[in-house]
């Protein structure tokens, strides 16, 4: 018998296939067309093959936003990872506490991001702010706006507050399914506290953990909204990390050309580190014979 | 090694329990022999988990005492109690290879690395997995993973008892038989005292030289597979124990002689003392007959089992089963007989001694 062919289905593909046209490709698409032309305005564009990645690559600026954004993102896994750890190891397993610590640890994710900032601007401010005017009370010479240093601890305190409460829920969920025998076994076993977190509790986290270091790595390194608002990506230059650096070039300075081969190399890096990432924790792990 | 025994022992989950509802595990009082394969038998909620969290100690009782070889270990923590336990589901170290996973429990108590070499290859060699020695835990499967956690037990010398909570739940059935058989090897060969938790009666009665059977947190009765069979000593064991149950049927008793409805069944002997309230017959299918005399019966249905049929009738609009032979043809007009070595007279659920 003849199959009748009919293709009427891929009608109803339509919808989904416009919309992601418009959402993902098209604005991809646009930032690619960008990245290899170059104009002198009056909407005339020229082939400029791959000039502006070599001029990104090439320059100083770019690495040192890189640098600055590595550096960050490795202080703030460095900082939440473990703090996370440890504050659901210690949160309450039943009673009314667990609903109360879920509800509090919940609380700073609920905010909108430039609301955390906006917050942060002004609660470390040393005239007006709670913590700024604390730590200006208790003799340290304190200003975000100035020093280096001040402006790091404030923005990676303000990550601390807003995001450790991630991992904590993460590993909290985590740490509920493991079943009550293996603490019962490791009493048996008279195993310490130290090896009841180092033989169970660790490696049944392994999972919920590399999905915590995923997410923590990838919103740090693409983080704007928060410094933006807090510094500004100052004093000088010193909290400017890729995505506002990014958006100093293509908004600011108008720069369309070296901006889209800037976020061109941006998505790659990630697309990379994400790649790498799932590769190494999905690979079986090698089993001694 | 040591004797286990329960000195007016009692639980209750809840504080200040007054009603014997209220305990979890109602008064027991009762000696595990040093060196006895033991089996606590009931349906789920009976207790028989409270009752093994006492004895490994995860759980302490709210009244009465626990021994251990005339040691008073009520309040002692499940390390100082020194007893080895296998869960329902495997509990194994899965960053552990086999090897690591045994000796985890001697390196906790900082014993000599020679020794404890010496001590994981016997352990090893005990429950058959040498060659998987250096295997991460994790990859083995669900039964080899049931014996690294025996293991674990077997590899301290001298663990006062190895406790078992329905160890065979996730096991395949081809696997149970085996490890069954090699659990029953293990404790003739080396003596552990074994105490062995399960709903399933076949596990029990093969399994242990006694079974305690508990009943909504009663231990209803302790005996051999053989007594349990024979004297149920509760309507629940026989209901429980055995394929189908006891058939129990309410009667009004006068002498020797038990009427249900108006039909008389000739006890063994006289009740020596009979409690008011309700009076059942219990008789088991084994030794109910269907024949040409007797009491009239209607028979529902014929069950084949392939070494015997089971006929499920009914006597008083109540529904009995008894066991016919394969060949025997069943009467036009079919009655059902008791034989007298299987009557058993119960009062309000207990049973009653018949004879003098």
């Amino acid at each position: 018998m003849d199959k009748t062919w009919n293709n009427k289905a891929w009608f109803f593909v339509l919808p989904v296939l416009l919309l992601v046209a418009f959402s993902a490709v098209i604005p991809l698409m646009t930032v690619v067309n960008y990245s290899v032309q170059d104009t002198f305005g009056n909407n005339e564009f020229f082939w400029a093959g791959t000039e502006w990645f070599q001029q990104v690559l090439a320059s100083d600026r770019f690495w040192e936003s890189m640098a600055r954004n590595l550096l960050f993102s490795a202080i703030v896994l460095a900082i939440e990872i473990p703090l996370g750890i440890v504050i659901a190891l210690n949160m309450p397993k039943r009673g009314i506490g667990v609903p109360v610590c879920l509800v509090l640890m919940s609380l700073p994710l609920l905010i909108p991001w430039n609301v955390v900032g906006t917050i942060w601007q002004l609660f470390a401010r040393t005239d007006v702010g709670l913590f700024g005017s604390v730590v200006t009370w208790l003799g340290f010479d304190y200003n975000y706006g100035r020093d280096t240093l001040d402006a790091w601890f404030t923005i990676v305190l303000m990550d601390v507050w807003h995001w450790t409460s991630l991992v904590v829920l993460l590993c909290y969920a985590g740490l509920m399914s493991i079943p009550d025998a293996y603490y019962q076994a490791a009493k048996i076993d008279g195993a310490s506290r130290w090896s009841v977190f180092r033989f169970i509790q660790l490696p049944k986290l392994n999972r919920v953990l590399q999905i915590a270091i995923l997410l923590r790595f990838m919103d740090s390194f693409m983080i704007y909204t928060e410094p933006f608002v807090v510094t500004g990506g100052g004093p000088g230059s010193v909290t400017t990390f890729l995505s506002i650096d990014l958006v100093k070039m293509a908004v600011g300075q108008f720069d369309l050309g070296p901006a889209s081969a800037m976020s061109i190399i941006y998505f790659l890096i990630v697309l990379l580190v994400s790649w790498v990432f799932y590769t190494v924790t999905t690979q079986p792990d090698e089993d001694r014979a | 090694m040591a004797e286990i025994s329960f000195d007016r022992l009692r639980h209750a989950y809840r504080p200040n329990p007054q009603k014997p509802e209220d305990f979890a595990l109602r008064e027991i009082n009762h000696a595990f022999r040093d060196g006895g394969a033991y089996a606590l038998l009931g349906p789920s909620g009976c207790g028989k988990t409270t009752l093994l969290n006492i004895i490994s100690g995860l759980l302490e009782p709210s009244h009465g005492r626990l021994m251990f070889g005339g040691r008073d270990v009520t309040h002692l923590s499940t390390q100082d109690r020194n007893i080895a336990q296998v869960f329902q589901f495997p509990v194994v170290y899965d960053t552990m290879s086999v090897y690591e996973n045994l000796a985890f429990p001697l390196r906790n108590r900082g014993v000599d690395p020679a020794e404890i070499d010496v001590k994981v290859r016997e352990t090893l060699d005990m429950i058959g997995l040498s060659e998987r020695a250096h295997r991460k835990a994790r990859r083995l499967t669900a039964d080899q993973k049931q014996k690294i956690s025996l293991g674990r037990g077997l590899v301290r010398a001298d663990v006062n008892a190895i406790l078992f909570d329905e160890p065979l739940t996730v096991i395949d059935p081809h696997m149970k038989w085996e490890l069954r058989s090699q659990l029953k090897k293990l404790h003739r060969r080396f003596g552990y005292t074994m105490i062995y938790v399960t709903h399933d009666q076949t596990e029990a009665l093969t399994f242990a030289d006694e079974v305690v059977v508990m009943y909504e947190g009663q231990v209803v009765q302790i005996g051999t597979p053989a007594e349990l069979f024979e004297r149920p000593m509760h309507t629940f064991v026989g209901y429980f124990i055995g394929s189908p149950g006891m058939n129990l049927m309410p009667v009004e008793v006068s002498g020797e002689i038990a009427h249900i409805g108006p039909h008389a069944v000739t006890l063994p002997g006289a009740a020596r003392s009979l409690p008011a309230g309700r009076t059942d017959l219990g008789v088991r299918p084994e030794y109910t007959r269907i024949s040409e005399t007797g009491i009239p019966v209607q028979i529902r249905k014929v069950e084949d089992v392939g070494r015997h049929r089971i006929v499920r009738a009914l006597l008083e609009g109540r529904e009995i089963a008894a066991l016919a032979d394969e060949s025997e043809p069943l009467p036009a007009t079919p009655h059902v007989q008791f034989l007298p070595g299987g009557i058993n007279l119960y009062a309000n659920s207990w049973r009653v001694e018949l004879g003098a």
